[in-house]
């Protein structure tokens, strides 16, 4: 055999080998969602998601876990959207290239890399304890928010990026001040990739559970909350509190509201999805 | 009154940038002044060389190492199972995959990503912790083999996306150089592109391994919470994030030395992400010079 | 008194020294064509007349730049009122992502105004003074992203005449439009002579030649002659201008 047989056969080798690894990461994917379907489907009727939590298995809800999980994707939405929009818009339109907005950016890239359950410890300590919200929604919420910030900045500011110069000197040309080029022409130019990334954050907090459970997020919720300074549990952790259970019904119970919580989780993504690729076919400057 | 409200904006503007600021330094000064406090009755010695950590038993020991060990356990798990597989289909979706089969497989790749981590969570302890042990008898129920498993397919897209995109970015003229002299399409590949991209593709590992170390509902759910100084993966081990979610689910009264010890684990996982974000960032910020 | 007048003005681009020492008046309801090969600082000139510049990092400008006999770069001007008075068309016709009508009444809107009667004969008379329209006056809600090129760049000098500037700057207006677009963009600088004064940049030299009155040749930086375009065309005074509109180089 030759050199080039022989590299005609490794090719073919690799070639084979990266499907499979390729497709290696799409099975393990299918198998998660028949595993969890599989145990979780039968158990998802209206006593599931009307039911408050219990000892017993069988007669457990997700009532107040889903209510929890709504109240602090709300407050985290009202609290971080507009902080985190406006740092982004900051950061790509005034900022000039100077030490100041360096820092900045090095200190955001790094907020991305810490590890969610160092927010839970932050959020313990300073809104928790020095600000005495305690393990109320407002702490969670606010704990959630400071975490997907760095998300909201990165996207809005690739988002406003992309919106190309020429119809920032329009404006200008015409005499716009810089807010009313940004409000006007700027931010709805660039509104579709900003809901992209707002709609990812929203789904990246509603996955999170570690934070949670550091702010001291309870796991038996009797009642339904009915205001920021209410205790809660949300879903995840309602998830995280079933698997860790001996008894058989509660990992079925587990499985079920994995089912409900992917459905919200690809719910999001797929909006997503959804809209970067109308917002694409609709301005292509 | 129009040039006031340019400047009111601006500084609202700013003051939210700020924002990003004071979370940096209220994490930095969470951490240390409970550490500080910890290491008033700990000695920092025992901290870092000790071998048994026990705070929550009545013989108290304070070793860091194991929690370090069982963190350290599942990421290498985790990466030895990421990276061949994420530099691989990163590979072919480049070199070899039709352009719409990438564009297809990219984003369901990283779905993988967006799962909620307690799901891997109840994955690993449901399904895969049982299918090993028809293999592996003496599988422990909880173990690091199996979070580190599942933990390593979570992170595929981590490297397989970005490195992707560090090859997509190496310049075309670089592969037409390579396949102009008759390498093949795996040569071309490894010998041209990967080294061309290596920065971007270290980039990813780094943040790959950076999220692993940080990665905590997998671990709690399936690795379980029994600080073991091991490098066998087979057996029950505890992460640092594990640790805190325990102590946090306990009822470990506030102000005591068992309850600060959260803090000192937490700023020693602090320590290793932020040195891993920042070798990463640099790399990236050098990287970026190169090709503008 | 002269419409727009330089006075030695020299612009840096950090280090570099992009226009050097240029001074050059300019008469009230004329055309006149800023020509020379890409890089000569011609654009980068057009755009100090209304502070274009500004928004780019790192540029420093000596010199006076008077408009009506008012120097623009004193401090105590307000940039976004002294650019409401001088209208600008771009290279690449950028209609911004609304509608017709909106991007017609922008000027206007950020101005203040908002009433409704106003911004409706101010569109109307826009767009017949772009000559556009008689082709969109049915859908004016439509978004101008679907207008073909040549109309979007009529939009787009509509939009800079809407709030009736007495300076038009057109920065190779026709560089990106095929021949029928250019020859109706061309038609109607004629026209808006009598009303506005018109300074354009071009990489075309049959353009210039047809539609202005005095013509600017610029090179690397600096002002190499500037005259009738009548006379620059047939008989210039420098080399370099010679070399350049017959084409032997740039």
């Amino acid at each position: 055999m030759n050199s080039s047989q022989i590299n005609k056969i490794k090719n073919l080798g690799f070639k084979s080998f990266a499907i499979v690894c390729t497709f290696l990461g799409l099975v393990v994917l299918a198998v998660l969602l028949y595993v969890v379907f599989s145990q979780g489907l039968s158990r998802i009727d209206w006593d599931f998601i009307t039911s408050l939590p219990s000892r017993r298995a069988s007669s457990a809800g997700i009532y107040t876990a889903l209510f929890g999980m709504v109240w602090i994707l709300v407050l985290t939405v009202i609290i971080a959207f507009p902080i985190g929009m406006a740092a982004g818009i900051y950061l790509q339109e005034y900022g000039k290239k100077n030490w100041f907005t360096n820092f900045i950016e090095v200190n955001i890239a790094n907020l991305a890399g810490v590890p969610s359950i160092i927010y839970g410890i932050l959020g313990l300590e300073l809104f928790g304890r020095v600000l005495g919200l305690g393990n109320s929604i407002l702490t969670g919420a606010l704990t959630l928010s400071l975490l997907i910030l760095p998300i909201i900045i990165v996207s809005t500011r690739e988002a406003i990026k992309a919106v190309p110069k020429s119809l920032r000197e329009a404006s200008y040309g015409l005499g716009a001040t810089k807010w009313q080029t940004i409000s006007n022409v700027v931010l709805p130019s660039a509104f579709g990739g900003i809901m992209t990334g707002l709609i990812l954050a929203i789904s990246r907090a509603i996955g999170e559970t570690a934070p949670l459970i550091v702010i001291g997020a309870l796991v038996y919720v009797p009642f339904v909350p009915e205001g920021p300074m209410d205790e809660f549990t949300v879903l995840t952790i309602q998830i995280f509190n079933w698997v860790t259970r001996p008894q058989a019904g509660f990992v079925t119970n587990a499985a079920a509201a994995i089912i409900i919580l992917l459905m919200f989780t690809f719910m999001m993504n797929g909006i997503a999805v959804l809209i970067r690729s109308r917002y694409n076919k609709k301005t292509k400057f | 009154m129009l040039k006031f409200k340019e400047k009111a904006i601006e500084s609202f503007l700013i003051l939210c940038s700020l924002v990003t600021v004071f979370t940096t330094l209220g994490i930095v000064l969470v951490l240390a002044t409970e550490s500080v406090r910890f290491f008033q009755e700990v000695s920092i010695v025992e901290f870092f060389t000790g071998t048994e950590w026990t705070p929550l038993f009545a013989e108290k020991r304070f070793g860091i190492l194991p929690l370090v060990c069982g963190t350290l356990l599942t990421t290498v798990i985790a990466i030895a199972v990421a990276l061949p597989l994420g530099l691989t289909i990163a590979i072919y979706l480049n070199e070899y995959a039709h352009p719409k089969f990438t564009a297809f497989v990219k984003p369901t790749l990283e779905v993988l990503a967006a799962v909620p981590t307690v799901v891997y969570g109840f994955f690993a302890l449901t399904f895969v912790t049982p299918l090993l042990q028809s293999f592996i008898p003496n599988l422990s129920g909880f173990n690091a083999l199996s979070a580190g498993l599942v933990m390593g397919v979570m992170i595929i897209p981590y490297i397989s996306s970005l490195s992707e995109d560090a090859l997509r970015a190496v310049p075309k003229s670089l592969r037409e150089a390579a396949y102009g002299m008759g390498s093949t399409r795996l040569q071309t590949a490894f010998r041209v592109m990967v080294p061309a991209a290596s920065s971007g593709i270290i980039v990813s590992v780094i943040l790959a391994i950076s999220r692993a170390i940080g990665e905590t509902m997998i671990v709690a759910v399936a690795a379980g919470q029994e600080p073991r100084l091991t490098l066998n993966p087979i057996h029950s081990i505890e992460t640092i994030t594990t640790y805190i979610v325990q102590v946090s689910m306990g009822d470990v009264p506030r102000n005591s030395l068992e309850y600060s010890t959260i803090f000192s684990a937490g700023i020693t996982l602090f320590i290793f992400t932020f040195i891993l974000n920042n070798v990463s960032f640099f790399i990236k910020k050098k990287f970026q010079q190169k090709y503008e | 008194m002269y419409k727009l007048e330089a006075r030695s003005v020299n612009l840096y681009y950090g280090e570099k020294h992009a226009l050097k020492n240029i001074s050059m008046a300019i008469e009230a309801n004329t055309v006149t064509a800023f020509i020379g090969p890409s890089g000569c600082g011609k654009s980068t000139f057009l755009r100090c007349f209304n502070r274009m510049n500004d928004l780019i990092d790192n540029v420093k400008i000596t010199g006076d730049i008077l408009i009506d006999g008012r120097n623009v770069y004193k401090s105590k001007i307000d940039v976004d009122e002294h650019r409401k008075k001088i209208g600008m068309v771009f290279q690449k016709p950028n209609p911004f992502p609304k509608n017709i009508y909106e991007n017609v009444a922008y000027g206007l809107r950020i101005k203040g105004v908002n009433n409704k009667a106003v911004l409706d004969e101010a569109v109307e008379r826009s767009l017949k003074q772009a000559a556009l329209w008689e082709e969109v006056k049915d859908d004016l809600k439509k978004s101008a992203l679907s207008l073909s090129g040549g109309q979007q760049q009529r939009l787009c000098i509509a939009r800079a005449m809407a709030v009736e500037p007495s300076v038009i700057l057109m920065d190779e207006p026709a560089s990106a439009l095929d021949p029928i677009s250019t020859s109706k963009i061309e038609d109607l600088i004629y026209e808006l002579k009598s009303k506005y004064t018109i300074v354009i940049v071009t990489h075309n030299m049959q353009q210039a030649a047809r539609i202005s009155d005095k013509t600017a040749f610029f090179y690397l930086g600096e002002l190499i002659e500037y005259n009738q375009t009548a006379t620059m065309f047939t008989n210039p005074s420098k080399e370099q201008t010679q070399n350049y509109i017959t084409g032997r180089f740039g």
